[in-house]
């Protein structure tokens, strides 16, 4: 590779890092995006430079059709849609490393050990990526037959043992391949549709709560095999950017499961949703319905409101309801803050940008640990859609099975008032005594039209 | 050859200890942005496609695969970077602007 490709990589690096950089500010974290894709063009440019690529037709195909679905995919998707993309976009990533490694073992199968070991890690990792995300694509799609949904967690007698059996085979069979017989065609393709079935073993059980996390699991991966694919081919700039991937989706995770009071082995084996049979303690007592009229009342009287969404504001479209209000209350003189649990949803900050998307100002967004001290100060806590993240059985009952998980302590504020559809359980299917809290009031219906309704209410005042 | 292993595997775990140390700053309300924006990053695989679709004296198979990894790597750059500059363009601060 000669030194000009070589500067160009290093200046491509610097400016991937520095992206990444820009990016711990909303202020800045566009012209980050920006320093991004220009490293990204900059890489690509001086590739095509490269002596190696001497046939254009081919790419050019290639180019035009990743453009034009790329493109149509990011400018026309529902932002609401934006979990199932990101976890698209990880599987193609995989895919695009597996098929790098699979062509550098069709052009070359006479390996050394240590060649033969990076191709394989290329494709295992890159196949596992591929097939994991299109399981959890299909899991936030909710795409199901008949009765069979695939957003529930899938779990059957022997499934962890088999999983570990898939997992030894994997091994074994890499082993072997590695010191043996790198020629092998049968034993390559074995080895793959192995490791595209252990992407798919792994995801099924997993529930829809527990999906930021697989999200995150899986964007690492999809850098790690970028990684992979950078030693197959002896390309540093792969291995800087794909590690920078690999270490983003790692922090990822790790907040991920904190936020969820699990360890990472504990979400990907335990199938959270389908063991909460016992469902903790049964709390008695009635809840308590409210009126949008009085819903009116009570929100015209608070000096400080703080709203707590969940997934249920996204499914029910109601983010922009949820500014509208803000903006009322706000005119009214109060408050008006918006607390935002890290697994609130179904990726990592799906709030925050469904709550951007209706144009609430990133500065009346707090994080738990800032809002739960000063909860007893706060007179209205608005709850829309959201259940176990507010559920204070995690600080309480020792029994519950999310106990320890940190919370947002609504209940210690002045009023509660809960935006729910009905009575049923969270995903978690855990029974929540937040419902049946004296300062707690339900607003039944859906999150969107019961918004509009008090908003009538401030109107006709 | 195992020379250059060796350095490239110095270049991996100095590059994961600066990404931790990056991605440890970037706050929580940013999160959705930062992984479709590490997911285009990911797309960096682009390059070895590049070189295997772009390779002389290929087989239709190669060609094949090559030409494949092109269009996914490519989905995954050109969609990851649109998708996160529209949804940083979202992010706006504006207690000024309201009456």
């Amino acid at each position: 590779m000669s030194i000009q490709i070589q500067l160009a990589y290093l200046l491509a690096a610097f400016l991937f890092a520095l992206g990444l950089k820009l990016m711990s500010s909303p202020e800045t974290a566009r012209w980050g995006n920006l320093a991004s894709a220009c490293a990204m063009l900059l890489t690509v440019v001086v590739t095509l430079l490269h002596t190696e690529v001497v046939e254009y037709w081919w790419i050019l195909v290639g180019v035009l059709i990743g453009s034009a679905i790329g493109s149509f995919a990011a400018t026309r998707l529902q932002l609401t849609e934006m979990p199932e993309l990101v976890a698209l976009f990880n599987g193609f990533g995989g895919g695009a490393s597996l098929l790098v490694g699979w062509e550098a073992y069709h052009r070359q199968p006479l390996q050394d050990p240590l060649g033969a070991v990076t191709i394989l890690l290329a494709v295992v990792i890159g196949g596992v990526t591929l097939s994991g995300s299109l399981v959890a694509w299909g899991k936030l799609r909710e795409i199901g037959w008949g009765s069979v949904r695939l957003s529930r967690p899938l779990l059957f007698p022997g499934q962890q043992p088999i999983n570990f059996l898939l997992l030894a085979l994997l091994c074994l069979g890499s082993v072997l391949y590695a010191l043996d017989s790198p020629e092998s065609q049968t034993l390559f393709l074995v080895l793959m549709a192995l490791a595209f079935l252990l992407g798919i073993m792994v995801v099924v059980p997993i529930g829809g709560a527990d999906m930021p996390v697989v999200i995150s699991l899986l964007n690492s991966y999809s850098g790690l095999a970028a990684c992979a694919a950078g030693f197959v081919i002896f390309n540093n700039i792969l291995i800087v950017a794909g590690a920078l991937v690999g270490a983003s989706g790692l922090i990822l995770t790790n907040i991920m499961c904190k936020a969820m009071n699990r360890s990472l082995t504990n979400v990907l084996f335990s199938g959270f949703g389908a063991v909460a049979g016992k469902a903790g303690k049964d709390v008695g007592g009635d809840p308590r319905p409210i009126s949008a009229e009085d819903a009116y009342f009570v929100l015209e009287a608070a000096r400080s409101v703080i709203f707590v969404p969940g997934y249920g504001l996204a499914v029910a479209q109601a983010q922009h309801g949820v500014m509208e209000l803000g903006e009322y209350l706000e005119d009214n003189g109060c408050e008006v803050r918006y607390a935002v649990h890290p697994v609130a949803g179904r990726m990592p900050g799906h709030m925050n940008v469904l709550l951007a998307e209706a144009n609430v100002s990133y500065d009346l967004l707090v994080e738990m640990e800032d809002v739960n001290p000063t909860m007893e100060t706060v007179d209205v806590c608005v709850v829309i859609g959201a259940n176990d993240v507010v559920n204070p059985a995690a600080r309480d009952d020792p029994d519950s099975p999310i106990y320890g998980m940190p919370i947002i302590e609504v209940d210690r504020a002045r009023v509660v008032i809960v935006l729910k559809r009905s009575m049923a359980t969270g995903f978690a299917g855990i029974e929540n005594p937040l419902f049946y809290k004296d300062n707690t009031r339900m607003l039944f219906g859906d999150a969107k039209s019961s918004l509009h309704s008090v908003l009538g209410e401030f109107k006709g005042n | 050859m195992s020379g250059d292993l060796i350095f490239l595997m110095f270049i991996l775990m100095l590059t994961v200890f600066l990404g931790l140390e990056l991605i440890s700053k970037v706050p929580a309300t940013l999160h959705t942005p930062l992984m479709s924006g590490s997911n285009a990053i990911s797309g960096i695989t682009l390059v070895g496609a590049l070189l295997a679709a772009g390779a002389a004296d290929s087989t239709p198979l190669s060609i094949g695969l090559g030409t494949a990894a092109v269009t996914l790597a490519t989905i995954n750059v050109v969609g990851g970077y649109l998708v996160t500059q529209r949804m940083l363009a979202m992010f706006k601060k504006k207690r000024g602007d309201r009456k």
